[in-house]
């Protein structure tokens, strides 16, 4: 058959936990697969669990200097080395070195990233660039495999908005970005959720890795658009919150004229948006600094061809 | 019970308090919006309401605490210690706070102490107090119980004498914390927000009806009086914790648990069940804050309470009932409090722009 891109085998695989220290589920996992990685463990494949922020998580903080997850950019891992330079920056070259160099032929395979989220976002999969095919595939094979729980994917590919995660040191880098849970709390459910996911994940890898053809599919996914930040008032202060409405409506459509906010005495503010958007990270706690109220996506359909093993 | 009148003094002087842990945000946005308002010292007819920031530091970092929990730093023992240069910051507050609204357990001491709380449990609104026979803070619960349809209010008791309470609310003649949840910790939900700003206005009707003078019937209301907590199974080398609350407890605050019910399971998904004998209450499951503290949840005892009709003292009906030339004296001393620096201090975070809420750390 004509039109399969072909890839070399996914022989070098992380599993990153920790990247916010306090974001519990990926913590937990990563520790229990280092003391014994029986359950993540796939033929032909080397799978690495790791502890990107070890200082963040002794503390149960999202980071110590610096948030890591922002931390990969060319002019930080460029830097000269030194205990001057902010931890995280320290550890995103360490980790580059272990796990990159990011954009080498060197660098991991596949990396997936366990992160937390108090949106109530559910299962979602963060995908860093739309000609992915290798990881288009995957995702396709993961939202086929829960169904029919679903399994949003969010794109994270867009010119100001993208930013330099800790994963974005591999070939094919994943976000798993599962809530609502509290910062510091662990709960079971999401918990598990997080696990099965990454267990289909793995089977993804183990499939293809044996010689599978994976056929063209298509993938709907969510491409971020628009931050969206909270009203404030001249000294900058948050003069409104997430409205009921919209609070926990993580993929669900805000139509222009949908209620968005509402201010401490009760007044409802709007969309006022050209058209329906659908918003996620709605009031996640570590968005507030960043000046995020939520961000809007807009649907799109992706195609991606077939896939095997060169 | 029924039928005894209890006859008390006026509940003239109310401190409401926020930010005592800075990220459980209800309370943050709920006194920040109050003294935006300038209203730093409300005065209506019989009630004065002084509006607080417990701990600005840690609001403007949007941590639970810098240094200690600065609501377990109001025992007798830590409010009378020494303070140097190396006292914790959260100390230090603690015993700025005792000299403004306490000093605790004297007659100077504000007649009544309200802390906001935000919890990461499914507990809905609970009153949190350290007696069960403080009618004030009972009538004041079922008052809320009857006002309030969309959530359900419940009491919860630790019975700790007083010179062992070591919260903010035990600093005045009568207190309670008002812990609202769930909430993650850094979050505000406007929903939530709203349940507490209810919670406050109702609490503070009822003081105004109880100072004119209404009388407030007696009656029966539930008690959730604490017994222990449960801590998480841990590693016997690392101490973390080995198992997460089991699915079925989970979110299942004041349900009851009974002997061999889940509790906990285990990252291998093993069931550990309940081995206590007694079926007793759980709250504060999973509350973010009770890891480093070795608490996975909290079990109490369920009991009804009679509670006596009350009223406020007429004028002239006791002997140690103030004349009003002395309450507008004490009213002056306040006001003189409030703006001089301590005060100043105290309104600071609140008032000053602060834009973010800061690093999270």
């Amino acid at each position: 058959n004509t039109n399969v891109s072909c890839f070399h085998e996914a022989r070098r695989v992380a599993i990153f936990g920790g990247t916010h220290g306090n974001e519990m589920s990926g913590v937990t996992l990563v520790n229990l697969w280092i003391q014994n990685g029986k359950e993540i463990h796939r033929k032909g494949v080397e799978t690495k669990p790791f502890i990107t922020n070890p200082r963040a998580v002794e503390k149960c903080t999202r980071y110590v200097d610096t948030d890591l997850n922002r931390a990969f950019t060319t002019e930080n891992l460029s830097a000269p080395s030194g205990d001057d330079l902010p931890y995280e920056v320290q550890r995103a070259q360490q980790i580059n070195e272990i796990f990159g160099p990011k954009g080498s032929p060197e660098a991991y395979d596949v990396i997936f990233d366990l992160h937390n989220t108090t949106s109530n976002m559910g299962c979602t999969l963060i995908l860093e660039s739309s000609k992915d095919h290798f990881n288009l595939q995957m995702m396709h094979y993961i939202k086929k495999a829960i169904a029919p729980d679903s399994c949003p994917v969010l794109l994270t590919e867009h010119p100001l908005l993208k930013y330099s995660t800790s994963r974005s040191v591999a070939k094919h880098p994943i976000g798993l970005e599962v809530g609502p849970q509290p910062q510091g709390v662990l709960r079971s459910n999401i918990f598990e959720s997080m696990r099965v996911v990454l267990k289909h994940a793995l089977d993804f890898i183990e499939l293809f890795n044996e010689g599978l053809e994976f056929p063209p599919c298509t993938v709907d996914v969510f491409r971020v658009s628009e931050k969206m930040d909270y009203p404030r008032d001249t000294n900058g202060n948050i003069i409104a919150m997430v409205h009921p409405n919209l609070q926990d409506c993580d993929w669900e459509p805000l139509n222009p004229g949908d209620p968005m906010f509402q201010t401490f005495d009760g007044t409802t503010l709007r969309y006022e948006g050209a058209g329906t958007v659908y918003p996620t990270f709605i009031n996640e706690a570590a968005y507030y600094e960043k000046q995020q109220a939520f961000v809007t996506t807009r649907r799109e359909t992706l195609a991606a061809g077939a896939i095997k093993k060169t | 019970m029924e039928g005894r009148e209890v006859v008390l003094p006026t509940v003239s002087r109310v401190a409401l308090c926020g930010g005592t842990h800075g990220n459980e945000l209800s309370g943050v946005y709920l006194v920040r919006e109050r003294l935006k308002r300038k209203r730093k010292v409300e005065e209506e007819d019989h009630i004065s309401v002084v509006t607080v920031m417990s701990n600005p530091r840690a609001v403007q970092q949007c941590r639970r605490y810098t240094e200690t929990d600065l609501n377990r730093c109001f025992t007798h023992a830590t409010l009378s210690g020494p303070v140097t240069d190396k006292t914790p910051y959260e100390i230090v507050r603690s015993q700025e706070l005792n000299t403004l609204l306490g000093p605790k357990g004297s007659p100077e001491a504000m007649d009544l102490v309200c802390d906001l709380h935000n919890t990461t449990a499914n507990m809905g609104l609970c009153l949190i107090a350290y007696s069960d026979c403080d009618w004030i803070s009972l009538h004041i619960y079922r008052y809320l119980q009857r006002q309030m349809s969309d959530i359900p209010v419940r009491f919860i008791h630790f019975d700790l004498p007083l010179n062992e309470a070591y919260s903010l609310d035990s600093v005045g003649k009568h207190g309670f914390a008002i812990e609202i949840g769930p909430q993650a910790h850094g979050v505000v939900r406007s929903n939530i927000l709203s349940t507490m700003q209810e919670g406050v206005q109702h609490m503070l009707e009822w003081v105004h009806l109880f100072n004119s003078g209404t009388q407030f019937e007696g009656g029966k209301v539930d008690v959730y009086t604490m017994v222990k907590n449960v801590d998480y199974p841990r590693d016997f080398e690392t101490h973390g914790i080995t198992a997460a609350i089991h699915p079925q407890l989970q979110d299942r605050d004041f349900c009851l648990l009974r002997p061999n019910d889940p509790v906990f399971q285990t990252f291998s998904g093993e069931t550990l069940k309940y081995k206590g004998t007694e079926p007793l209450y759980p709250f504060f499951i999973n509350e973010c804050a009770y890891y480093e503290k070795g608490i996975a949840l909290s079990l109490a005892r369920q009991r009804s309470v009679g509670i006596p009709s009350i009223r406020s003292e007429r004028e002239g009906e006791q002997g140690k009932r103030k004349s009003s030339a002395d309450e507008m004296e004490e009213e002056e001393t306040i006001k003189g409090e409030m703006e001089g620096e301590g005060y100043q201090k105290l309104m600071e975070y609140g008032e000053e722009s602060d834009s973010l809420n800061g690093q999270h750390n």
